[in-house]
């Protein structure tokens, strides 16, 4: 089985080879004075034209994006280790090839994103040891209620995190070969909680569960499966930079974005999903399916009903998937009820079978190091593809046994995910609050671990430089770590990401402090 | 009836991918065919005494108490060296890094070189960790190698090589043919000629791949073989992967020759091809766990490997048991000691017992398996009389074993049966059983 070959060019030097050929030759009839002003013109706009096209083709692919699962990326030295070890160290880069897929992916990181999590890692912020450390505000880490997790653990696991109870270090049952899509009573435990996180509006069906290591393989599991190599999904931007990393590097699905505006509070709008739809026709790529997230990240605002059902309507129509990322369900602070596309998909029986939901432990369970994810679909086909190709991204059997014991308590994880909201809601009223006193605004958000930051009357010029440049004075003078919106693909320059749930509250002063002075050294001058 | 038919044509289904659809994944073939016989009507000692006995499975069950063991010794073991389950929980619970703990890669680079006797070194900060060596070998694929390309593979080989190299990848495996005229040993006639044909289908070569110790063999490869294997992966500039996953499961440590021992032989010189696949899984018999690893002598396929790991990370808490686990040398040594004695009586044991029955095997010395000679038996030489007997065995004699066939193997009647994934008891059941079969078959 052969699939059509990436759009990539494999090796960057044919294309302009190709084309040089094609020009050389009319280039000596000028030269030799033949052929006179028609070509003494054209020759030359074409060879304009060409070297634009050159120079886009060319130009470096978007970095390696930001990953839900890694804080550390910069690879550009190994560690050295003395004497004998040395000459194991001393690798090479090799003349043997190395395919398209990896060349695209092995320059070093110039992504903001990357770059601000190294200055982290580098000089991280401590209230004792390091107070002029560079502050975390660029991952949306949850950090707020781990200590219940360890409360809950000191009562029931006594010994060993490996399990509860006598049985505790018996490895029977999980060390040996088990259904790569997770062990059934884990299934029921994570459509328990869904149900719990989201409210019970819906109740998930463990035989729809799909576990996978992670959100990010489980997005790249329907991605396969649900797009062909060079088909596309519509994508609602700004996005989750991962995204681009998750959908189009091995699968090699596109993503068209979909631009949300401020003006518009960053809503998605059906007219412009349609605009982008059928541009994406005209030009000869095949849609296949819309992601939307929800709770939506990195704005944090959510979808009503009516707009799902909409949205339903338009994949119907067009006869395409929707695939969910709701990941962030269970982390709701606002007023507005949370509704998963679950919900609308139950209530219309006919149509289910073009949706799919991504969940994971990460956010809501502040548990990203566990890898949990879930792949959970209405499609019988998609379901039974999903669990062979678990088998590349599966979860540990040790994991899901002691995650069921924590999961099976109903009592503790409602009193968890209550709590969780109750603390991420107070931390996002001061964060929120902070900001504004520096006449900082953000848009209105009601899920997710951030929030949404207007900074463009600050940036100057106004356009992605601008945006990049203030993010440097940030992370630089400053010294926090926020998630520009470029990285996030979007159109309006001035935008940043800024979590706030791997803070405690006493740090909120220390970085509004911080953000008082490179506010007012960019206030534009009256 | 009609009136459903109907509708469907009005509502057309949406569409899935190619990958989606494929058969790629195999599990339709007689390999995956028998497990599922295996499901309907499982071997129990007690209450099915006359189920299928599973020999289709590479599991290694002969050392689980010494693990149960040690864990019962060192339930602090799976603390972050803490006293409790709660002081250690909140870094795993974060830990999320695609380098991996220093600690874990730190325990896995000093196993590897405990099996293999001290004979090569391995650096921490060249280990890649996946969930399993699955996910190891298609991420080495989807780095290697472009769709369309070709990875050589001496036959016979693993079946599932088949799914894990190929299915979202497109990459096609080209088979390096090996017969028993030699003992299946690889030569460079047949590396050569697998080259040839791959170039003929308009396929580039991208790598040879080798699992050593062999499945379904079950036997090492010579340090000869694998220098000339080293040796035509350097004259075509192709990467060379070796699968070591079996190497703790050797008979003895003496007879297993890694590819990390010849390149340190020859100072590393053509090292930048070579990248190593590992996993706890048969080893120490943790399947369950999930843990495998790339070892790469070449930085940007580490590089590469590590940011691909995103989509096939281990827990946090997973990586955090091995580590205090594999980093106990005195247990692990013992462990690795004993394992091996007690893999190799199991094999004395089922080789005897068929010999004793009339049926010769491969001559080996490693892994949880042996390669057993039917052809004998067969009413003709052919792929058909192998599915025929194979279906009669997992039929009448109700054991699953695999058929040379679903390892591409070219000679017709060789079977791999599986030794260590079940108690001494059912494997002498297993024998009767043959032997029962055997004689019917002489008497007729």
């Amino acid at each position: 089985m052969t699939r059509t070959p990436s759009a990539e060019p494999k090796e960057s030097n044919r294309s302009p080879t190709r084309t040089g050929m094609r020009l050389i030759v009319p280039l000596q009839g000028i030269v030799q004075g033949r052929g006179g002003l028609i070509l003494g013109s054209l020759i030359p706009c074409t060879l304009f034209y060409f070297l634009q096209f050159y120079l886009k083709r060319h130009r470096s692919p978007p970095q390696n994006p930001p990953s839900r699962s890694t804080s550390a990326a910069n690879l550009s030295e190994l560690p050295r280790s003395s004497s004998r070890a040395n000459l194991l160290s001393r690798g090479s880069t090799g003349r043997a090839h190395v395919s398209a897929r990896a060349s695209s992916i092995a320059k070093p990181n110039a992504s903001p994103y990357y770059i601000g999590l190294d200055r982290v890692r580098e000089d991280p912020y401590d209230e004792m040891s390091n107070p002029d450390g560079v502050i975390q505000l660029g991952l949306s880490e949850n950090r707020l209620s781990l200590d219940l997790i360890e409360e809950w653990l000191s009562r029931n696991c006594t010994d060993s995190i490996l399990g509860v109870g006598g049985d505790a270090l018996g490895l029977n049952g999980i060390a040996t070969y088990q259904p790569m899509d997770g062990l059934m009573e884990f299934k029921v435990a994570m459509a328990d909680f869904m149900t719990e996180a989201m409210g019970k509006t819906v109740s998930f069906d463990p035989s729809r569960v799909v576990v996978t290591s992670g959100a990010t393989p489980a997005l790249e599991i329907l991605s396969f499966c649900l797009a062909d190599h060079g088909n596309a999904f519509l994508v609602p931007a700004p996005y989750y930079p991962g995204f681009d990393r998750d959908i189009r590097w091995r699968a090699g699905v596109e993503l068209i974005p979909v631009h949300c505006r401020s003006c518009d509070n960053f809503t998605l709008s059906i007219t412009a999903l349609e605009q982008a739809f059928n541009q994406a026709r005209k030009r000869g790529q095949k849609v296949r399916g819309i992601l939307i997230s929800n709770p939506a990240n990195p704005v944090g605002n959510m979808l009503n009903k009516d707009m799902l059902y909409d949205l339903l309507d338009f994949a119907r129509e067009r006869n395409i998937h929707i695939i969910s990322d709701e990941i962030f369900a269970g982390s709701t602070y606002g007023n507005e009820e949370f509704v998963s596309m679950a919900e609308i998909a139950d209530s219309e029986d006919a149509d289910k079978d073009r949706v799919h939901i991504i969940y994971g432990l990460s956010k809501d369970f502040s548990i990203p190091g566990f890898r949990v994810g879930v792949i959970y679909s209405f499609n019988e086909s998609v379901l039974a593809a999903s669990r062979k190709l678990t088998r590349f991204s599966s979860v540990s059997t040790a994991t899901q046994k002691l995650l069921v014991s924590m999961l099976s308590d109903k009592r503790f994880i409602q009193e968890y995910l209550k709590t969780n909201k109750q603390r991420i809601r107070s931390m996002y009223d001061l964060f929120v609050a902070g900001l504004r006193e520096l006449g900082v605004e953000c848009t209105k958000s009601s899920g997710g671990l951030y929030c949404w930051v207007d900074l463009s009357r600050l940036i100057s010029p106004y356009n992605e430089k601008g945006e990049l440049d203030l993010w440097d004075k940030l992370l630089n003078r400053a010294k926090i770590n926020v998630t520009p919106g470029s990285a996030c693909h979007c159109i309006e320059p001035g935008w940043f990401r800024f979590c706030f749930t791997t803070l405690n509250e006493k740090e909120i002063p220390v970085v509004m402090e911080r953000m008082c002075k490179v506010v007012e050294s960019c206030k534009p001058s009256v | 009836m009609a009136i459903k038919i109907i509708e469907q044509q009005q509502q057309p289904s949406v569409g899935l991918s190619r990958v989606a659809v494929s058969d790629t994944h195999g599990e339709d073939s007689p390999y995956f065919a028998g497990w599922k016989a295996y499901d309907q009507d499982p071997y129990d000692e007690l209450t099915n005494p006359s189920g299928v006995i599973q020999m289709g499975l590479a599991e290694n069950q002969v050392s689980f108490d010494l693990l149960e063991k040690y864990l019962e010794e060192h339930p602090e073991a799976t603390n972050n060296g803490s006293s409790t389950a709660a002081s250690g929980f909140r870094e795993n619970a974060l830990f999320q890094d695609y380098h991996g703990l220093q600690s874990f890669r730190k325990a896995m680079a000093s196993f590897m070189e405990q099996i293999r006797g001290g004979r090569a070194k391995f650096s921490p900060d060249r280990i890649v960790i996946t969930a399993g060596a699955t996910a190891a070998n298609e991420l080495l694929t989807f780095i290697l190698a472009d769709p369309g390309d070709a990875l050589l593979i001496p036959t016979p080989y693993y079946p599932g090589f088949d799914r894990d190299l190929r299915w979202r990848t497109g990459v096609n495996i080209v088979p390096v043919h090996c017969d028993s005229s030699n003992n299946f040993e690889i030569t460079r006639q047949a590396l050569e000629s697998a080259y040839k044909e791959a170039e003929s289908k308009n396929m580039r070569v991208r790598g040879v791949l080798i699992t050593n110790p062999s499945n379904p063999l079950g036997a090492t490869i010579k340090r000869a073989i694998l220098e000339q294997v080293l040796e035509f992966a350097t004259s075509k500039n192709i990467h060379l992967v070796s699968d070591e996953i079996y190497s703790g499961s050797a008979f003895s440590s003496g007879e297993f020759v890694s590819i990390a021992e010849i390149l340190e032989a020859r100072n590393y010189k053509d090292s930048e091809r070579v990248h190593i696949v590992y996993s706890l899984s048969k080893d120490l018999g943790l399947p369950g766990f999930r843990v495998g690893t790339i070892y790469s002598y070449n930085d940007k396929v580490v590089t590469t490997a590590r940011r691909m790991s995103s989509f096939t990370l281990i827990s946090s808490q997973t990586q955090q048991l091995l580590a205090s686990m594999l980093s106990d040398r005195k247990f692990t040594e013992m462990y690795i000691r004993t394992n091996r004695e007690r893999l190799r009586q199991r094999y004395q044991m089922i080789v005897d017992g068929l010999k004793n029955a009339g049926i010769q095997c491969l001559e080996g010395n490693a892994g949880l398996f042996c390669w057993m000679n039917m052809s004998p038996i067969l009413e003709k030489p052919n792929r058909e009389q192998e599915l025929a007997l194979w279906e009669l065995i997992l039929h009448e004699v109700k054991l699953n074993i695999s058929p040379g066939s679903s390892c591409h193997c070219s000679e017709p009647g060789w079977f791999r049966v599986c030794f260590a994934n079940m108690s001494e008891k059912t494997l002498e059941v297993a024998l009767t059983r043959i032997h029962h079969f055997m004689e019917r078959r002489r008497v007729r």
